[in-house]
C-alpha cells in the first residue's frame, strides 16, 4: 500500500514538473504577449494540480491536506482573473496580437 | 440571513483549518474575529448572491467535473503545440456570444474560458466576450457552444 502511495504521488509530481518546465518553455518560445499567456496558463492550472496532488499523498494528515487542496482552489480562483486583467490591460493599451493569416 | 449563515459558516471552517488549535483561548478569539469580520462585511454591503452564491451549489460538482475534464484536455493541446514549432499554432481572436443573464454568470463563464489553456477572454462589453485562442480549433470549439449551454444551465 505503502509503495502503491509513493508510486503514485511520485508519477503525479513528475509529470507536473514537465508540465511546468513545458508552460517555461512555451514562454521563452511562443511570438507574442497574448500566445504567451496561454503557456502561461499550463503551469498555473494542470501543472499545479498535479504538484499538489502528489504532495497530498505524501502527507497523510488531515490538516495539511486540507490546506494544500485550499491552495489548489485559491490559485484556480486567482489565475484566471490575474490573467484576464493582464490581457484587458495589454488590448486597452493597443497592444496588436500576432494573428494568424489564412 | 442565509448568506450571513452561510459566510459564517465558511469562516468558521477557513479558520479551523488554518489554526489547528481548539485551546478555549484561541476558540474565543477565532470568534471574535468572525465576528468583526460579519460585521464589516455588513457595513461594506457585500453579503448577497453575488459573494456567497449558495443557491448554485448543487450544482457546481457536476460543472467542476466536466470543466476538469476539460482543462486536462486543453492542457494536454496546448503542451503539444509547445513542444511542436511555432508554425503549428494559429492564434486568432473573435469576439462570441455569451447567453448568461445574470452577472454572475456571465463571471463565470469568461473564467471558466481563461481557466481553459489556450483561450484567454481579453473583454467583455455587455454579452459579447472577446476571445483571443491560441489555435483556432479552440475558438470554433467555443462558438459550438457547449460550455455556453452548460453555463446557462447552472444559473437558472
Amino acid at each position: 500500500m505503502d509503495t502503491l502511495i509513493e508510486t503514485s504521488s511520485f508519477l503525479f509530481l513528475l509529470i507536473g514538473s514537465f508540465l511546468c518546465i513545458s508552460g517555461g518553455v512555451g514562454i521563452l518560445k511562443f511570438p507574442d504577449f497574448y500566445t504567451r499567456m496561454h503557456a502561461v496558463g499550463v503551469t498555473e492550472t494542470l501543472a499545479t494540480a498535479m504538484i499538489l496532488i502528489g504532495l497530498m499523498l505524501q502527507n497523510p494528515d488531515a490538516l495539511v491536506l486540507l490546506k494544500l487542496l485550499f491552495i489548489l482552489l485559491l490559485t484556480l480562483l486567482i489565475g484566471p482573473t490575474a490573467s484576464h486583467a493582464l490581457a484587458q490591460a495589454a488590448i486597452k493599451n493597443g497592444l496588436k496580437p500576432e494573428l494568424h493569416k489564412k | 440571513m442565509r448568506h450571513t449563515i452561510s459566510l459564517s459558516l465558511f469562516l468558521a471552517a477557513f479558520w479551523l483549518l488554518n489554526s489547528g488549535h481548539y485551546s478555549a483561548l484561541m476558540l474565543s478569539l477565532g470568534a471574535i474575529s468572525i465576528v468583526t469580520v460579519l460585521y464589516i462585511v455588513h457595513r461594506m454591503d457585500v453579503v448577497d448572491h453575488e459573494s456567497q452564491p449558495i443557491h448554485l451549489t448543487l450544482k457546481f460538482p457536476v460543472y467542476y467535473a466536466w470543466l476538469i475534464k476539460e482543462i486536462v484536455l486543453a492542457n494536454i493541446l496546448v503542451v503539444k503545440h509547445i513542444w511542436l514549432s511555432n508554425k503549428s499554432i494559429t492564434p486568432t481572436i473573435k469576439t462570441i456570444k455569451a447567453s448568461q443573464k445574470t452577472d454572475i454568470g456571465k463571471v463565470i463563464y469568461a473564467n471558466s474560458i481563461t481557466l481553459t489553456p489556450g483561450t484567454v477572454t481579453v473583454n467583455m462589453e455587455g454579452d459579447q466576450f472577446m476571445v483571443h485562442a491560441l489555435l483556432h480549433e479552440s475558438i470554433e470549439e467555443l462558438e459550438a457552444g457547449d460550455m455556453d449551454r452548460r453555463v446557462t444551465e447552472l444559473e437558472n
